[in-house]
């Protein structure tokens, strides 16, 4: 699976983008930031508060509860701020 | 219909010209440009990360969102990236119909659904360095107004 960080995540998590192969544990996308927020300390602060984290799966935006899979697009990142 | 995601400044007339160039059937054309606000001497410069592919993605996605709801002869969105000062433009959003009604709602409804799916980011430099801007809560209410 590819994994996108941008903004405030990607300088926190120190990473823009990542493949990972994902653990059997690991069904939705709340279930990916559970297992990424156990991988440090940048990933722990970034994961910290769920409800500052939005995510996508394959470019469209997507609750917590949506399911994952390998070889999705996934990507988090801060509430946007464009415009 | 276009959305268009540059890092280059765009010129409104220019914009305007080509939207409406060889056009009878527009009776008018309502425009939005969003400019970067300095907040006094806070804010430096300004640098916009988007997600490229999902930024013209969700674009399109409310650009089609507005045609089903208003009577849109035509529409564009232009939305720049990168580092950009005071005062510089940082997006178009340009919508034509028959009727103003149509144009002038569906321009409102663009620019603010836009600032809260687009997936653009804003990180601010100011004298004591830079940070990530927080989103507004009030950028929410502003799209919920129209409805989801």
């Amino acid at each position: 699976m590819k994994i996108l960080y941008f903004a405030s995540l990607k300088a926190k998590t120190g990473v823009g983008a990542e493949d990972v192969t994902l653990p059997a544990s690991v069904a939705t996308l709340a279930d990916l930031a559970a297992w990424l927020k156990s991988r440090g300390d940048g990933f722990a602060e970034a994961f910290a508060d769920l409800r500052t984290v939005r995510a996508a799966i394959n470019q469209e935006h997507a609750e917590f509860d949506v399911p994952v899979k390998d070889g999705d697009e996934v990507a988090f990142f801060p509430p946007v701020t464009g415009g | 219909m276009a959305v268009r995601v540059q890092e280059a400044d765009f010129d409104v007339g220019t914009e305007f010209n080509r939207f409406t160039q060889g056009r009878v059937d527009l009776g008018g054309v309502a425009l939005f440009v969003g400019l970067v606000r300095g907040d006094g001497q806070s804010v430096s410069a300004m640098t916009l990360e988007h997600y490229p592919g999902m930024t013209e993605r969700q674009l399109e996605a409310i650009e089609a969102e507005a045609r089903k709801r208003w009577k849109l002869d035509d529409a564009l969105i232009v939305h720049r990236a990168g580092r950009m000062l005071p005062g510089e433009r940082i997006v178009l959003v340009m919508t034509g119909s028959a009727h103003r009604k149509d144009s002038l709602e569906a321009c409102h409804f663009l620019i603010d659904w836009l600032k809260t799916k687009a997936p653009f980011w804003k990180f601010e430099e100011g004298p004591l360095g830079g940070k990530w801007v927080d989103a507004k809560e009030t950028d929410d209410a502003a799209a919920k107004r129209w409805g989801e």
